[in-house]
């Protein structure tokens, strides 16, 4: 194995060319528990973490364009009132220490169904920037999962930074696990009204090949948009049809079932909390 | 692999370091400091926490590689010579301290908890910030004591 340590932005691009064949790492929350319990020996370990560039965001036309050396705990310490869907799945990774080195752009990268970042980039419609050294890509993040820890990336291209919509109405996260701290989610649920121009996004976790929205249930929801007392069979419907756009297995931590039934919870859950805060003039 | 890395105030500097190998093994197997403790290796329980450029991270999932020409502060660099940390002194008093193994961990999480915070932490933000740290001798209620008498003399000083 080499370890290979890009000091600029620029020589990680010509790195990544060169050795096609390497796993970026920049937290290494992932990359380095599969070494460590031998699941998987990359050929070069591609290090980003000195990359300074990548570890600042800025505001650029109405996104937050997030570097992909940002830390959850900096998303939650420093974008959570404009990107409240982010931090509050940010909120639930791992534990403080893995908050201080995990990245969205290594959930990205590392693209398991169970990401807690996808539901809420999903809903937000983020767009991810991949670049190499032949130029750069903006991938929406809906294209970007194309399989179980598959991704759209080339093999010789990096993430560069994700770009997610400044909040234009509520945005709320659920997820499901056995503990508080310290879990993988058994399925997870976020939600982003858009109440400039009436639209709702959806992001749907651990519950089918790739995070995925409900797109129907988005549909649904746009055509009842929230006005006076949530109605239950408005809820109960966008709740059966989030939970009809999965496609969950049965596995260690949890069945199929078990994962259907608990979306459809959450999707109302999660709609009842953005109604209220609409009714409340944008007041959570 | 060369690794350079100050720990605990000193340059330090490690050879022949495989470079899929962890800032935990090095600390351990080449730097001689055993403070740390390496127990599941995939970032769940906690015990091997150290400051990295003074932040808290579990060192098990930081490649050895990714700590070159940066800080680390071990356990083992809390004390002054003989005299503990206050974190240490209140793990001692409050017997939150039964086989040993997690302490190393906690004590340097705990001491990132009060050494960012004015006060005493309310205890949902104690739990919060030892999440990640996983004891199954103490119940934690031990542990809980300890982290609030530390935080109460700071704030007391």
């Amino acid at each position: 194995m080499d370890f290979l340590r890009a000091t600029t932005w620029a020589e990680a691009l010509r790195m990544k060319a060169d050795r096609p064949d390497a796993t970026p790492v920049q937290g290494g929350t992932d990359v380095m528990v599969e070494i460590n319990l031998d699941k998987g020996r990359p050929k070069a370990l591609l290090d980003l973490t000195p990359v300074a560039e990548l570890t600042e965001w800025s505001v650029e036309s109405g996104n937050i364009r997030i570097g992909a050396g940002v830390t959850y705990t900096r998303i939650i310490a420093e974008l959570a009132d404009r990107l409240p869907g982010l931090a509050q799945a940010s909120r639930t990774v791992g534990s403080p220490q893995i908050r201080n080195r995990g990245t969205v752009a290594g959930n990205l990268g590392a693209a398991s169904p169970a990401g807690d970042s996808h539901p809420p980039l999903l809903a937000s419609g983020a767009i991810v920037e991949a670049e190499s050294v032949d130029g750069t890509r903006m991938i929406p993040v809906g294209d970007f999962y194309t399989g179980v820890k598959r991704h759209a990336l080339a093999s010789h291209e990096l993430i560069r930074a994700i770009h997610v919509p400044v909040k234009r109405g509520p945005q709320y996260f659920s997820k499901i696990g056995t503990r508080n701290a310290m879990v993988i989610a058994v399925c997870s649920f976020g939600i982003a009204l858009n109440a400039e121009d009436r639209t709702v996004g959806t992001g749907i976790g651990s519950a089918a090949p790739t995070p995925r929205r409900a797109v129907e249930a988005e549909a649904f929801l746009a055509g009842n948009w929230p006005a006076g007392d949530l109605d239950p069979a408005v809820a109960k419907r966008f709740g059966e049809l989030v939970a009809a756009a999965a496609a969950p297995i049965d596995d260690v931590r949890g069945s199929s079932g078990y994962r259907v039934h608990a979306l459809a919870v959450m999707a109302r859950r999660t709609l009842g909390w953005a109604w209220q805060e609409l009714r409340n003039g944008g007041r959570s | 692999m060369r690794v350079n890395v100050t720990v605990n105030g000193a340059p330090m500097t490690a050879d022949d370091v495989w470079p899929g190998e962890s800032l935990l093994y090095v600390l351990r197997e080449r730097l001689g400091l055993p403070g740390a403790k390496n127990a599941c290796e995939q970032g769940e329980c906690g015990s091997c926490t150290v400051y990295l450029d003074g932040l808290p991270v579990c060192a098990c999932l930081v490649a050895a590689g990714q700590a070159e020409g940066r800080e680390v502060l071990t356990v083992e660099g809390l004390a002054s010579g003989e005299e503990l940390d206050p974190v240490q002194e209140a793990f001692v008093e409050c017997g939150a301290v039964q086989c040993g193994f997690c302490t190393p961990g906690l004590i340097v999480q705990a001491h990132s908890l009060i050494a960012g915070h004015d006060g005493v932490p309310a205890d949902a933000e104690i739990r919060e910030h030892l999440a990640g740290n996983l004891c199954r001798c103490t119940g934690y209620e031990k542990i809980l004591d300890a982290v609030r008498l530390a935080a109460r003399r700071k704030a007391g000083s």
